[in-house]
């Protein structure tokens, strides 16, 4: 459904995008991750045509964004960071707005408003000031706005920052619904987002980072990916047991979490490290109160990933 | 022996009819890194301005450093270092102006003072250059260097590590636990999960409420009392639809491929699968998980 290759976009001399290429199939839902900077929006705005791209290609649904940029933007919904939404207007006279704008006659937006309203769940407040609703309800009416003219790709510019975890896990509801609908009503699913909760619940991820897709997989991949394993360790005693258990041969990094510290090793050391890092922590007179090998999460394994491609900035 | 840095009784702040912050205690101790975690307008930044006596209560009591916030909010904020969300950074200022020009604010005006900061944040090599060319990372260790320029003994950091990568992320971490081992004692806002885990304790917050507070294994230990499974399945909504109804799971919630429920004390895995089995879904596979903040969150806030 969204087929990207070799995008490139520069801004003078910065390198917002270099050499970007997408795969997005029918029902996926894709995750694209990375600080801000590192090249998401430009990438989207690529996508759509809004941005023209210096080199590479992108065809949605088989139309070819630069040369057929209408019919490849009548299949597409976008909903930006900064959406726009009339305050002064109700809910049901923003979804005609928009519906007009994108050259929807009144027997074609009609039937679908009602649709659409009920799909998002806001049938209730149709005749409510855009203006009086809540952030998360506004989130939704943008959505609406973006699927009143029966897209099959959805392009979502952070569709969740600063939502409440609620109104979030509702909104997933949509997005799988959705995507799962069968046949030619299926969509594809293209969102940007800064943080890992969120890109762990895609179906695929791409980790962007100076403009380039560093890594991509599904998250159980990105995880298993990541080379060395992950120690958790309770115990009091702070900075001074951070110090002691990094000089353990073996040991890559110790990172500390709130009440507990992870120790990045080898995969082959586990089980030494485990003896040491329990002895030592016991001679030096601290209590430990737990210590186990867990999961990497997507975070540990980013973290690695950006580090290794030559430090952060 | 353990100093209180902040103690507060009873606070609560009405803007209208709106209440904005009600009826919250808590306490905090010297070297703690207390996280707010709490959706948009749950109460994390009026709490902050109200601790700085930028706001006056509508009821409670706010101590911080021994000084009463509400009467003696000078005393407080020349104590207290704020790096808010919106912080004034001078683009065409260099990192260098930037630091001198908030030293001057508070009457500092010992170069070496500026260079330590400098030093401290891991901003030397920029120290001469404008601020306008710092990535994202750079400019909240920035703003974070002029919170810290008159050596507060408190820090409030408001939602600090937005739209960061997360080793950059990680990178400002390491700089707050080092303040902490030197004493300093650091309140943060976010509205990520992932973000409060970095947290000693972490105050969960919602309309205004402190629901719980506690370290984030010790909010995990007592409210997610059952398993947390993960269910890998093609049939995610119709999943969904029945968990919603089973008396042995108390939440469930969804992802693209996989649905995630927490199971209520007492039920395991294998009550689980046995109670699918019935069902006829199809399913791929149940895996045990660690539960995280987000079903902390998600429980304490399911019955609201």
């Amino acid at each position: 459904m969204i087929k990207a290759s070799g995008l490139r976009k520069s801004f003078g001399t910065l390198e917002a995008v270099k050499d970007v290429s997408l795969h997005i199939q029918p029902g996926e839902i894709y995750g694209l991750v990375g600080a801000d900077g590192a090249g998401k929006t430009t990438t989207l705005r690529l996508l759509i045509g809004a941005l023209k791209a210096d080199a590479g290609s992108v065809e949605i649904c088989g139309y070819d964004v630069g040369s057929q940029v209408e019919q490849a933007r009548s299949q597409v919904g976008y909903l930006s960071q900064k959406f726009s939404l009339y305050e002064d207007l109700t809910v049901l006279e923003n979804i005609h707005f928009f519906a007009e704008v994108r050259g929807m006659h009144r027997s074609e937006w009609q039937p679908r408003s009602d649709e659409i309203l009920d799909f998002v769940g806001l049938s209730e407040f149709k005749e409510r000031f855009a203006g009086k609703l809540s952030g998360g309800m506004k989130q939704k009416l943008g959505l609406a706005t973006a699927l009143v003219s029966k897209p099959r790709v959805l392009l979502l510019d952070e569709p969740t920052t600063g939502v409440d975890p609620v109104t979030r896990q509702e909104f997933w509801k949509l997005m799988i619904k959705l995507s799962r609908a069968s046949g030619p009503e299926g969509y594809s699913v293209l969102l940007t987002t800064p943080y890992m909760d969120e890109a762990a619940r895609c179906n695929r991820i791409g980790f962007m980072k100076n403009g380039t897709i560093i890594r991509e997989g599904t998250p159980t991949q990105i995880r298993e990916s990541f080379q060395n394993s992950v120690i958790e360790v309770q115990v009091d005693g702070g900075q001074h047991v951070k110090e002691i258990l990094s000089k353990i041969a073996g040991v890559e990094d110790v990172r500390a979490f709130g009440d507990r510290l992870h120790l990045i090793v080898n995969k082959d050391d586990v089980d030494q490290i485990t003896i040491s890092a329990t002895k030592q922590i016991k001679e030096s007179g601290y209590q430990l109160r737990s210590l186990k090998r867990i999961v990497p999460t997507l975070e540990d394994a980013f973290i690695s990933l950006s580090a290794d491609d030559g430090g952060t900035q | 022996m353990t100093k209180t840095v902040i103690e507060v009784k009873g606070l609560s702040k009405k803007f209208g009819e709106f209440n904005a912050l009600d009826q919250i205690d808590f306490q905090v101790n010297e070297g703690e890194i207390i996280g707010f975690l709490g959706p948009n307008g749950s109460g994390k930044t009026t709490t902050i301005r109200l601790l700085l006596g930028l706001l006056s209560p509508s009821a409670g009591k706010a101590w911080v450093l021994g000084f009463d916030s509400f009467k003696q909010s000078e005393e407080v904020r020349s104590r207290v270092g704020y790096m808010s969300q919106k912080f004034a950074i001078y683009d065409d200022l260099t990192v260098r102006e930037n630091l001198e020009f908030y030293a001057g604010v508070y009457g500092i005006h010992d170069q070496r003072r500026v260079i330590e900061v400098c030093e401290q944040i891991g901003l030397e090599a920029q120290f001469n250059g404008l601020t306008r060319d710092l990535s994202t990372g750079w400019r909240q260790r920035l703003a974070l260097g002029i919170a810290l320029i008159h050596q507060p003994r408190l820090l409030f950091l408001d939602e600090p590590t937005s739209g960061v990568d997360p080793n950059a992320r990680r990178l400002f971490w390491d700089l707050i636990y080092s303040l902490a081992n030197q004493g300093v004692t650091i309140l943060v806002t976010t509205h990520y999960m992932d973000e409060a885990e970095y947290c000693g304790r972490v105050a969960i917050m919602r309309d205004g409420k402190i629901l719980a507070m506690d370290t984030p294994s010790g909010l995990k230990q007592t409210i997610v009392t059952g398993e947390v499974v993960e269910i890998a399945t093609p049939h995610l909504t119709e999943c969904l639809t029945w968990t919603e109804t089973q008396e042995m799971i108390r939440h469930s919630s969804l992802s693209g491929d996989h649905l995630k429920v927490i199971l209520a004390g007492g039920f395991n895995i294998s009550d689980l699968n046995e109670a699918l089995r019935v069902t006829l879904l199809n399913i791929d596979e149940l895996k045990i998980t660690e539960p995280g903040l987000d079903d902390v969150f998600a429980l304490l806030t399911s019955g609201l």
